[in-house]
Protein backbone atom coordinates (compact mmCIF):
# COMPACT_ATOMS: atom_id res chain seq x y z
CA UNK A 1 0.00 0.00 0.00
CA UNK A 2 2.79 2.15 0.94
CA UNK A 3 3.38 4.05 -2.68
CA UNK A 4 7.21 4.21 -3.93
CA UNK A 5 9.24 6.72 -3.58
CA UNK A 6 6.81 9.28 -1.31
CA UNK A 7 4.37 9.26 -4.23
CA UNK A 8 1.09 10.31 -2.67
CA UNK A 9 -0.94 10.09 -5.92
CA UNK A 10 -3.66 6.82 -6.78
CA UNK A 11 -2.45 4.89 -9.54
CA UNK A 12 -5.48 4.77 -11.64
CA UNK A 13 -3.33 1.73 -14.40
CA UNK A 14 -6.27 -0.59 -14.74
CA UNK A 15 -8.82 2.00 -15.70
CA UNK A 16 -6.48 3.31 -18.58
CA UNK A 17 -8.12 4.87 -21.64
CA UNK A 18 -7.12 3.10 -24.95
CA UNK A 19 -4.92 5.48 -26.85
CA UNK A 20 -6.12 4.33 -31.04
CA UNK A 21 -4.06 7.18 -34.18
CA UNK A 22 -6.91 7.71 -35.91
CA UNK A 23 -5.43 8.94 -40.00
CA UNK A 24 -5.89 8.39 -43.59
CA UNK A 25 -3.06 7.11 -45.48
CA UNK A 26 -2.26 8.55 -49.06
CA UNK A 27 -3.69 11.40 -51.30
CA UNK A 28 -7.56 10.94 -51.36
CA UNK A 29 -10.22 13.08 -50.28
CA UNK A 30 -11.73 14.83 -47.44
CA UNK A 31 -12.01 13.85 -43.49
CA UNK A 32 -15.35 13.60 -42.89
CA UNK A 33 -15.76 9.50 -42.86
CA UNK A 34 -13.09 9.64 -40.67
CA UNK A 35 -14.12 12.73 -37.92
CA UNK A 36 -17.52 10.47 -37.73
CA UNK A 37 -15.08 7.62 -36.73
CA UNK A 38 -13.24 9.68 -34.29
CA UNK A 39 -16.22 11.06 -32.53
CA UNK A 40 -17.65 7.15 -32.37
CA UNK A 41 -14.31 6.04 -30.40
CA UNK A 42 -14.25 9.25 -27.75
CA UNK A 43 -17.81 8.76 -26.91
CA UNK A 44 -16.71 5.15 -26.39
CA UNK A 45 -13.77 6.55 -23.93
CA UNK A 46 -11.02 6.26 -25.99
CA UNK A 47 -8.40 8.69 -26.73
CA UNK A 48 -8.08 8.93 -30.05
CA UNK A 49 -4.73 10.91 -31.75
CA UNK A 50 -6.23 12.45 -34.77
CA UNK A 51 -3.88 12.73 -37.37
CA UNK A 52 -6.49 13.39 -40.23
CA UNK A 53 -5.86 13.58 -44.01
CA UNK A 54 -2.13 12.56 -46.24
CA UNK A 55 -0.27 11.05 -43.74
CA UNK A 56 2.30 8.47 -44.38
CA UNK A 57 3.24 5.01 -43.24
CA UNK A 58 6.23 6.59 -41.66
CA UNK A 59 4.32 9.73 -40.47
CA UNK A 60 1.96 7.21 -38.43
CA UNK A 61 4.60 5.24 -36.87
CA UNK A 62 6.40 8.46 -35.36
CA UNK A 63 3.02 9.58 -34.29
CA UNK A 64 2.56 6.28 -32.03
CA UNK A 65 6.38 6.69 -31.41
CA UNK A 66 5.51 9.67 -29.42
CA UNK A 67 1.98 9.22 -28.35
CA UNK A 68 2.55 5.54 -27.27
CA UNK A 69 -0.29 4.34 -29.50
CA UNK A 70 -2.45 1.08 -28.15
CA UNK A 71 -3.48 0.64 -32.03
CA UNK A 72 -3.73 2.31 -35.47
CA UNK A 73 -7.27 2.87 -36.99
CA UNK A 74 -6.94 3.85 -41.18
CA UNK A 75 -9.18 4.81 -43.08
CA UNK A 76 -9.11 4.36 -46.76
CA UNK A 77 -11.02 5.19 -50.10
CA UNK A 78 -9.00 5.06 -52.88
CA UNK A 79 -7.73 1.82 -54.71
CA UNK A 80 -4.23 1.41 -53.16
CA UNK A 81 -5.13 -0.52 -49.92
CA UNK A 82 -3.51 -3.73 -51.47
CA UNK A 83 -0.77 -2.18 -51.17
CA UNK A 84 -0.92 0.89 -48.37
CA UNK A 85 -2.03 -1.45 -45.84
CA UNK A 86 0.82 -3.61 -45.96
CA UNK A 87 3.32 -1.32 -45.89
CA UNK A 88 1.60 0.54 -43.08
CA UNK A 89 2.19 -3.22 -41.29
CA UNK A 90 5.70 -3.80 -42.75
CA UNK A 91 6.34 -0.32 -41.19
CA UNK A 92 5.01 -1.00 -37.62
CA UNK A 93 7.09 -4.22 -37.77
CA UNK A 94 10.17 -2.71 -38.81
CA UNK A 95 9.90 -0.22 -35.76
CA UNK A 96 9.66 -2.84 -33.45
CA UNK A 97 6.27 -1.63 -32.17
CA UNK A 98 3.62 -4.02 -31.47
CA UNK A 99 0.34 -1.88 -32.56
CA UNK A 100 -2.32 -3.56 -34.30
CA UNK A 101 -3.69 -1.55 -37.01
CA UNK A 102 -7.67 -1.81 -38.50
CA UNK A 103 -8.27 -0.50 -41.61
CA UNK A 104 -12.26 1.26 -42.37
CA UNK A 105 -13.13 2.12 -45.93
CA UNK A 106 -14.05 0.90 -49.52
CA UNK A 107 -12.46 -2.00 -49.49
CA UNK A 108 -14.19 -5.08 -51.29
CA UNK A 109 -14.71 -8.23 -49.67
CA UNK A 110 -12.80 -10.38 -51.86
CA UNK A 111 -9.71 -8.17 -50.54
CA UNK A 112 -10.40 -8.82 -46.74
CA UNK A 113 -9.03 -12.20 -46.48
CA UNK A 114 -5.43 -10.59 -48.25
CA UNK A 115 -5.59 -7.79 -45.77
CA UNK A 116 -5.96 -10.32 -43.08
CA UNK A 117 -3.13 -11.96 -43.87
CA UNK A 118 -0.84 -9.24 -44.36
CA UNK A 119 -1.63 -8.57 -40.74
CA UNK A 120 -4.34 -6.11 -40.98
CA UNK A 121 -6.06 -6.96 -37.65
CA UNK A 122 -9.40 -6.27 -38.49
CA UNK A 123 -11.27 -4.70 -41.77
CA UNK A 124 -14.17 -2.56 -41.48
CA UNK A 125 -16.83 -2.15 -44.41
CA UNK A 126 -18.47 1.62 -44.94
CA UNK A 127 -21.98 0.59 -43.42
CA UNK A 128 -19.76 -0.88 -40.38
CA UNK A 129 -21.98 0.37 -36.85
CA UNK A 130 -20.72 2.13 -34.20
CA UNK A 131 -20.73 -0.52 -32.34
CA UNK A 132 -18.87 -2.88 -34.52
CA UNK A 133 -16.13 0.18 -35.24
CA UNK A 134 -15.87 0.12 -31.27
CA UNK A 135 -15.44 -3.91 -31.00
CA UNK A 136 -12.85 -3.81 -33.64
CA UNK A 137 -10.87 -1.53 -32.21
CA UNK A 138 -10.77 -3.00 -28.64
CA UNK A 139 -10.92 -6.31 -29.84
CA UNK A 140 -7.78 -5.52 -31.70
CA UNK A 141 -5.69 -4.04 -28.58
CA UNK A 142 -6.59 -6.37 -26.24
CA UNK A 143 -5.82 -9.75 -28.75
CA UNK A 144 -2.24 -7.88 -28.74
CA UNK A 145 0.65 -10.77 -26.79
CA UNK A 146 2.62 -7.99 -25.09
CA UNK A 147 2.47 -4.42 -23.87
CA UNK B 1 10.69 -5.88 -25.24
CA UNK B 2 10.12 -1.73 -24.14
CA UNK B 3 7.69 -2.37 -21.37
CA UNK B 4 10.28 -4.76 -19.43
CA UNK B 5 13.16 -1.97 -19.58
CA UNK B 6 13.67 0.10 -16.28
CA UNK B 7 12.70 3.77 -16.06
CA UNK B 8 16.53 4.48 -15.72
CA UNK B 9 17.29 2.93 -19.06
CA UNK B 10 14.59 4.04 -20.57
CA UNK B 11 15.95 7.53 -19.62
CA UNK B 12 19.24 6.49 -21.09
CA UNK B 13 17.85 5.81 -24.07
CA UNK B 14 15.69 8.42 -24.56
CA UNK B 15 18.37 11.12 -23.61
CA UNK B 16 20.01 8.98 -26.67
CA UNK B 17 17.03 10.54 -28.79
CA UNK B 18 14.96 7.17 -28.71
CA UNK B 19 11.62 8.49 -29.07
CA UNK B 20 9.45 5.57 -28.05
CA UNK B 21 11.40 4.97 -24.72
CA UNK B 22 10.28 8.90 -23.98
CA UNK B 23 6.88 8.11 -25.08
CA UNK B 24 6.69 4.82 -22.75
CA UNK B 25 8.21 7.38 -19.82
CA UNK B 26 5.03 9.98 -20.48
CA UNK B 27 3.34 6.86 -20.44
CA UNK B 28 4.30 6.01 -17.04
CA UNK B 29 4.06 9.62 -15.13
CA UNK B 30 0.56 9.85 -16.84
CA UNK B 31 -1.16 7.04 -16.33
CA UNK B 32 0.64 6.71 -12.83
CA UNK B 33 1.20 3.33 -13.32
CA UNK B 34 4.19 0.77 -10.66
CA UNK B 35 7.13 2.95 -12.11
CA UNK B 36 5.31 6.36 -11.75
CA UNK B 37 7.36 7.30 -8.86
CA UNK B 38 10.63 6.31 -9.57
CA UNK B 39 10.21 8.38 -13.22
CA UNK B 40 9.22 11.28 -11.68
CA UNK B 41 12.27 11.04 -9.16
CA UNK B 42 14.45 10.69 -11.58
CA UNK B 43 12.92 13.04 -14.25
CA UNK B 44 12.93 15.76 -11.29
CA UNK B 45 16.78 15.57 -10.42
CA UNK B 46 17.76 15.88 -14.26
CA UNK B 47 15.42 18.67 -15.22
CA UNK B 48 15.62 22.31 -14.95
CA UNK B 49 17.74 23.17 -18.10
CA UNK B 50 14.35 23.60 -20.65
CA UNK B 51 13.27 26.75 -21.14
CA UNK B 52 9.36 25.92 -20.52
CA UNK B 53 6.87 27.95 -22.56
CA UNK B 54 2.98 27.41 -21.96
CA UNK B 55 0.68 28.65 -24.73
CA UNK B 56 -2.52 29.44 -24.11
CA UNK B 57 -5.82 30.81 -24.93
CA UNK B 58 -9.45 30.48 -26.30
CA UNK B 59 -10.27 27.94 -28.63
CA UNK B 60 -9.61 27.74 -32.31
CA UNK B 61 -7.80 30.86 -31.74
CA UNK B 62 -4.24 29.26 -33.48
CA UNK B 63 -2.32 27.59 -30.57
CA UNK B 64 -1.40 24.62 -31.74
CA UNK B 65 -0.12 26.18 -35.48
CA UNK B 66 1.87 28.89 -33.08
CA UNK B 67 2.99 25.98 -31.09
CA UNK B 68 4.50 24.14 -34.17
CA UNK B 69 5.68 27.41 -35.79
CA UNK B 70 7.35 28.06 -32.42
CA UNK B 71 9.30 24.84 -32.01
CA UNK B 72 10.63 25.33 -35.67
CA UNK B 73 11.76 28.77 -34.95
CA UNK B 74 12.90 28.42 -31.24
CA UNK B 75 16.07 26.82 -33.02
CA UNK B 76 16.55 24.34 -30.15
CA UNK B 77 18.17 20.88 -30.79
CA UNK B 78 15.09 18.93 -29.74
CA UNK B 79 12.22 20.79 -29.01
CA UNK B 80 9.12 19.48 -27.55
CA UNK B 81 5.81 20.19 -27.42
CA UNK B 82 2.92 18.67 -24.61
CA UNK B 83 -0.49 19.41 -25.98
CA UNK B 84 -3.48 19.02 -23.77
CA UNK B 85 -6.77 18.70 -24.79
CA UNK B 86 -10.16 18.63 -22.59
CA UNK B 87 -11.34 14.79 -22.10
CA UNK B 88 -15.23 14.29 -22.67
CA UNK B 89 -16.77 14.60 -19.05
CA UNK B 90 -20.08 11.96 -19.69
CA UNK B 91 -17.50 9.14 -21.75
CA UNK B 92 -13.81 9.56 -20.44
CA UNK B 93 -12.73 9.82 -24.07
CA UNK B 94 -10.55 12.61 -26.17
CA UNK B 95 -10.31 13.65 -29.57
CA UNK B 96 -6.81 15.07 -29.44
CA UNK B 97 -6.09 17.16 -32.54
CA UNK B 98 -3.42 19.53 -31.82
CA UNK B 99 -1.06 17.64 -33.94
CA UNK B 100 -2.79 18.31 -37.24
CA UNK B 101 -1.77 21.55 -37.01
CA UNK B 102 1.76 21.58 -35.88
CA UNK B 103 3.01 18.54 -38.18
CA UNK B 104 1.90 21.01 -41.12
CA UNK B 105 5.28 22.79 -40.13
CA UNK B 106 6.99 20.98 -37.60
CA UNK B 107 7.70 17.78 -40.07
CA UNK B 108 8.81 15.50 -37.50
CA UNK B 109 11.93 17.55 -36.18
CA UNK B 110 9.61 17.72 -32.76
CA UNK B 111 8.98 15.54 -30.07
CA UNK B 112 5.14 16.20 -29.88
CA UNK B 113 2.76 14.46 -26.97
CA UNK B 114 -0.93 14.88 -26.72
CA UNK B 115 -2.83 14.90 -23.63
CA UNK B 116 -6.08 13.89 -22.42
CA UNK B 117 -7.61 16.05 -19.11
CA UNK B 118 -9.35 12.66 -18.00
CA UNK B 119 -7.88 10.45 -15.87
CA UNK B 120 -6.27 13.18 -13.71
CA UNK B 121 -9.36 13.76 -11.41
CA UNK B 122 -7.85 16.87 -9.70
CA UNK B 123 -4.54 14.71 -10.62
CA UNK B 124 -4.01 16.92 -13.85
CA UNK B 125 -1.62 19.90 -12.43
CA UNK B 126 0.32 16.91 -10.90
CA UNK B 127 0.76 14.74 -14.31
CA UNK B 128 1.77 18.03 -16.89
CA UNK B 129 4.40 19.26 -14.51
CA UNK B 130 5.67 15.54 -14.10
CA UNK B 131 5.69 15.54 -17.74
CA UNK B 132 7.00 18.38 -18.59
CA UNK B 133 10.22 17.77 -16.09
CA UNK B 134 10.48 13.97 -18.05
CA UNK B 135 10.80 15.68 -21.22
CA UNK B 136 12.96 18.37 -20.10
CA UNK B 137 15.50 15.70 -18.31
CA UNK B 138 15.52 13.56 -21.53
CA UNK B 139 17.00 16.60 -22.78
CA UNK B 140 14.33 18.10 -24.62
CA UNK B 141 14.46 22.30 -25.17
CA UNK B 142 12.77 24.06 -25.84
CA UNK B 143 9.32 22.13 -24.00
CA UNK B 144 6.39 23.76 -25.43
CA UNK B 145 2.57 23.39 -23.46
CA UNK B 146 -0.56 24.16 -25.12
CA UNK B 147 -3.62 24.51 -23.02
CA UNK B 148 -7.25 25.76 -24.08
CA UNK B 149 -7.52 28.43 -21.49
CA UNK B 150 -11.03 27.98 -20.48
CA UNK B 151 -11.09 27.03 -16.56
CA UNK B 152 -9.25 28.01 -13.58
CA UNK B 153 -7.40 24.37 -13.75
CA UNK B 154 -6.43 24.94 -17.29
CA UNK B 155 -5.58 28.96 -16.33
CA UNK B 156 -3.36 27.31 -13.52
CA UNK B 157 -1.34 25.03 -16.31
CA UNK B 158 -0.44 27.56 -18.25
CA UNK B 159 1.31 29.00 -15.38
CA UNK B 160 3.04 26.31 -14.83
CA UNK B 161 5.57 27.33 -17.46
CA UNK B 162 8.25 29.70 -16.70
CA UNK B 163 6.94 31.76 -19.66
CA UNK B 164 3.56 32.22 -20.79
CA UNK B 165 2.07 33.05 -23.95
CA UNK B 166 -1.22 34.20 -24.04
CA UNK B 167 -3.09 33.73 -27.73
CA UNK B 168 -6.32 36.28 -28.24
CA UNK B 169 -7.59 36.99 -32.36
CA UNK B 170 -8.82 40.55 -33.20
CA UNK B 171 -12.39 41.40 -31.80
CA UNK B 172 -13.33 42.45 -28.02
CA UNK B 173 -15.09 39.54 -26.98
CA UNK B 174 -11.83 37.93 -26.72
CA UNK B 175 -9.96 40.38 -25.03
CA UNK B 176 -12.75 40.31 -22.69
CA UNK B 177 -13.08 36.62 -22.46
CA UNK B 178 -9.08 36.38 -21.53
CA UNK B 179 -10.00 39.27 -19.07
CA UNK B 180 -12.60 37.41 -17.11
CA UNK B 181 -10.85 33.56 -17.75
CA UNK B 182 -7.77 35.27 -15.28
CA UNK B 183 -5.68 34.91 -18.86
CA UNK B 184 -4.68 38.43 -18.33
CA UNK B 185 -2.89 38.34 -15.26
CA UNK B 186 -1.13 35.08 -16.12
CA UNK B 187 0.18 36.63 -19.90
CA UNK B 188 4.13 36.65 -19.86
CA UNK B 189 3.36 37.62 -23.71
CA UNK B 190 0.78 38.22 -25.61
CA UNK B 191 0.03 37.24 -29.30
CA UNK B 192 -2.78 38.89 -31.25
CA UNK B 193 -2.84 35.67 -33.96
CA UNK B 194 -4.84 35.87 -37.43
CA UNK B 195 -3.31 39.37 -37.84
CA UNK B 196 -4.56 39.04 -41.42
CA UNK B 197 -7.82 39.92 -40.12
CA UNK B 198 -9.16 43.48 -39.83
CA UNK B 199 -8.89 44.64 -36.88
CA UNK B 200 -5.93 43.42 -35.02
CA UNK B 201 -4.67 46.66 -34.20
CA UNK B 202 -7.19 47.47 -32.86
CA UNK B 203 -7.11 44.49 -30.39
CA UNK B 204 -3.36 44.81 -29.86
CA UNK B 205 -4.56 48.53 -28.79
CA UNK B 206 -7.23 47.24 -26.44
CA UNK B 207 -4.61 45.05 -24.96
CA UNK B 208 -2.37 47.57 -24.85
CA UNK B 209 -5.07 50.13 -22.31
CA UNK B 210 -5.76 46.94 -20.27
CA UNK B 211 -1.54 46.39 -19.89
CA UNK B 212 -1.80 50.44 -18.78
CA UNK B 213 -3.91 49.66 -16.16
CA UNK B 214 -1.48 47.57 -14.72
CA UNK B 215 1.29 45.13 -15.01
CA UNK B 216 2.94 42.97 -12.50
CA UNK B 217 6.41 43.36 -11.62
CA UNK B 218 9.31 44.92 -13.81
CA UNK B 219 7.51 43.24 -16.66
CA UNK B 220 5.14 44.72 -19.13
CA UNK B 221 3.57 41.95 -21.24
CA UNK B 222 4.08 42.95 -24.95
CA UNK B 223 1.93 42.09 -27.47
CA UNK B 224 3.34 40.81 -31.09
CA UNK B 225 1.02 40.44 -34.26
CA UNK B 226 0.95 37.21 -35.52
CA UNK B 227 -0.72 35.48 -38.87
CA UNK B 228 0.44 32.00 -37.87
CA UNK B 229 -0.67 29.54 -40.66
CA UNK B 230 1.80 31.88 -43.12
CA UNK B 231 4.69 32.48 -40.35
CA UNK B 232 4.12 35.89 -39.66
CA UNK B 233 4.87 37.16 -36.45
CA UNK B 234 6.59 33.97 -35.01
CA UNK B 235 9.91 34.93 -34.92
CA UNK B 236 9.14 38.14 -33.42
CA UNK B 237 7.30 36.18 -30.94
CA UNK B 238 9.96 34.02 -30.28
CA UNK B 239 12.24 37.16 -29.95
CA UNK B 240 9.86 38.02 -26.77
CA UNK B 241 9.56 35.25 -25.37
CA UNK B 242 13.46 34.94 -25.39
CA UNK B 243 13.62 38.16 -23.90
CA UNK B 244 11.17 37.27 -20.92
CA UNK B 245 13.56 34.41 -20.05
CA UNK B 246 16.07 36.76 -20.03
CA UNK B 247 14.38 38.75 -17.77
CA UNK B 248 13.45 35.93 -15.09
CA UNK B 249 17.40 34.55 -15.38
CA UNK B 250 18.83 38.26 -14.61
CA UNK B 251 15.96 39.29 -11.65
CA UNK B 252 16.14 35.51 -10.11
CA UNK B 253 12.59 35.46 -10.77
CA UNK B 254 12.56 32.37 -12.60
CA UNK B 255 13.84 30.74 -9.19
CA UNK B 256 11.49 32.58 -7.57
CA UNK B 257 8.67 31.02 -10.03
CA UNK B 258 10.06 27.74 -10.16
CA UNK B 259 10.00 27.98 -6.19
CA UNK B 260 6.74 28.87 -5.60
CA UNK B 261 5.69 26.15 -8.22
CA UNK B 262 7.78 23.25 -6.80
CA UNK B 263 5.51 24.50 -3.43
CA UNK B 264 1.99 24.71 -5.24
CA UNK B 265 2.98 21.13 -6.46
CA UNK B 266 3.82 20.20 -2.77
CA UNK B 267 0.38 20.99 -1.99
CA UNK B 268 -1.39 20.17 -4.31
CA UNK B 269 -0.48 16.59 -4.01
CA UNK B 270 -0.62 16.91 -0.35
CA UNK B 271 -4.39 17.76 -0.86
CA UNK B 272 -4.94 15.04 -3.11
CA UNK B 273 -3.27 12.27 -0.43
CA UNK B 274 -4.85 13.83 2.28
CA UNK B 275 -8.51 13.36 0.21
CA UNK B 276 -7.45 9.50 -0.96
CA UNK B 277 -6.75 9.12 2.78
CA UNK B 278 -10.01 10.63 3.95
CA UNK B 279 -11.77 8.22 1.46
CA UNK B 280 -10.06 5.50 3.03
CA UNK B 281 -10.81 6.63 6.65
CA UNK B 282 -14.76 6.77 6.03
CA UNK B 283 -14.58 3.63 4.90
CA UNK B 284 -13.00 2.16 7.66
CA UNK B 285 -14.64 0.99 11.00
CA UNK B 286 -13.49 3.78 12.96
CA UNK B 287 -15.55 6.09 10.46
CA UNK B 288 -18.11 3.87 9.66
CA UNK B 289 -18.51 3.99 13.97
CA UNK B 290 -18.04 8.05 13.82
CA UNK B 291 -20.73 8.12 11.50
CA UNK B 292 -22.93 6.64 13.42
CA UNK B 293 -22.27 8.46 16.52
CA UNK B 294 -23.14 11.33 14.22
CA UNK B 295 -26.25 9.59 12.80
CA UNK B 296 -27.46 8.70 16.56
CA UNK B 297 -26.78 12.04 17.19
CA UNK B 298 -24.66 11.36 19.84
CA UNK B 299 -21.69 14.08 17.89
CA UNK B 300 -22.10 16.56 15.71
CA UNK B 301 -20.70 16.12 11.62
CA UNK B 302 -18.00 18.64 12.81
CA UNK B 303 -16.92 16.41 16.14
CA UNK B 304 -16.49 13.37 14.27
CA UNK B 305 -13.99 14.98 11.54
CA UNK B 306 -12.15 16.37 14.20
CA UNK B 307 -11.82 12.95 15.60
CA UNK B 308 -11.08 11.23 12.39
CA UNK B 309 -8.80 14.18 11.13
CA UNK B 310 -6.78 13.72 14.30
CA UNK B 311 -6.56 10.18 13.93
CA UNK B 312 -5.26 10.61 10.22
CA UNK B 313 -2.53 13.18 11.12
CA UNK B 314 -1.48 11.57 14.47
CA UNK B 315 -2.29 7.90 13.55
CA UNK B 316 -1.77 7.48 10.36
CA UNK B 317 0.66 10.54 9.22
CA UNK B 318 3.12 11.40 6.75
CA UNK B 319 5.82 9.45 8.44
CA UNK B 320 4.28 6.13 8.79
N1 LIG C 1 -6.80 33.41 -40.92
C1 LIG C 1 -5.98 32.81 -40.06
N2 LIG C 1 -6.23 31.56 -39.68
C2 LIG C 1 -5.37 30.99 -38.78
C3 LIG C 1 -4.24 31.66 -38.28
N3 LIG C 1 -3.60 30.85 -37.42
C4 LIG C 1 -4.31 29.69 -37.39
N4 LIG C 1 -5.38 29.78 -38.22
C5 LIG C 1 -6.40 28.75 -38.45
O1 LIG C 1 -7.25 28.69 -37.33
C6 LIG C 1 -7.72 27.35 -37.15
C7 LIG C 1 -7.44 26.91 -35.73
O2 LIG C 1 -6.05 26.81 -35.56
P1 LIG C 1 -5.39 25.93 -34.41
O3 LIG C 1 -3.92 26.18 -34.44
O4 LIG C 1 -5.87 24.54 -34.50
O5 LIG C 1 -6.03 26.64 -33.12
P2 LIG C 1 -6.01 26.13 -31.61
O6 LIG C 1 -6.10 27.35 -30.78
O7 LIG C 1 -4.85 25.24 -31.38
O8 LIG C 1 -7.36 25.30 -31.54
P3 LIG C 1 -7.86 24.34 -30.36
O9 LIG C 1 -6.67 23.53 -29.91
O10 LIG C 1 -8.92 23.53 -31.00
O11 LIG C 1 -8.37 25.24 -29.28
C8 LIG C 1 -7.04 26.51 -38.19
O12 LIG C 1 -7.90 26.35 -39.26
C9 LIG C 1 -5.83 27.35 -38.58
O13 LIG C 1 -5.38 27.08 -39.88
C10 LIG C 1 -4.00 33.00 -38.74
O14 LIG C 1 -3.05 33.67 -38.34
N5 LIG C 1 -4.90 33.51 -39.62
MG1 LIG D 1 -4.85 23.28 -30.59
Amino acid sequence: MEPANGDVLPTVAGELPIRVVLAKLGLDGHDRGLKVVARTLRDAGLEVVYLGLRQTADSIVAACEQEDADVIGLSMHNAGHLTLAPRMVQAVEKAGLDIPVVIGGIVPTGDVPVLRAAGVAAVLGPGASAEEVVSAVTEAVARRVTR
Amino acid sequence: MLSTRSPDELFAAARDGNRRALGRLLTMVERRDDNAGLVAERAHRDAGHARVVGITGAPGTGKSTITGRLAVVSGGDRPAVLAIDPSSPLTGGAILGDRIRMDDHVSGSAFIRSMATRGHAGGLAAAVPDAIRVLDAAGCDPVIVETVGVGQVEVSIAAAADTTVVVVTPGWGDAVQANKAGLLEVADVFAVNKADRPDARGARRDLELMLDLGHRGGWRAPVVLTTANRGEGIEELWAEIERHTAHLRESDELLRRRGRRHRDEVVNRIELGLRGRARQIIESRSGAAALGRVDRREISPGAAADMLLNSLTGGAGPES
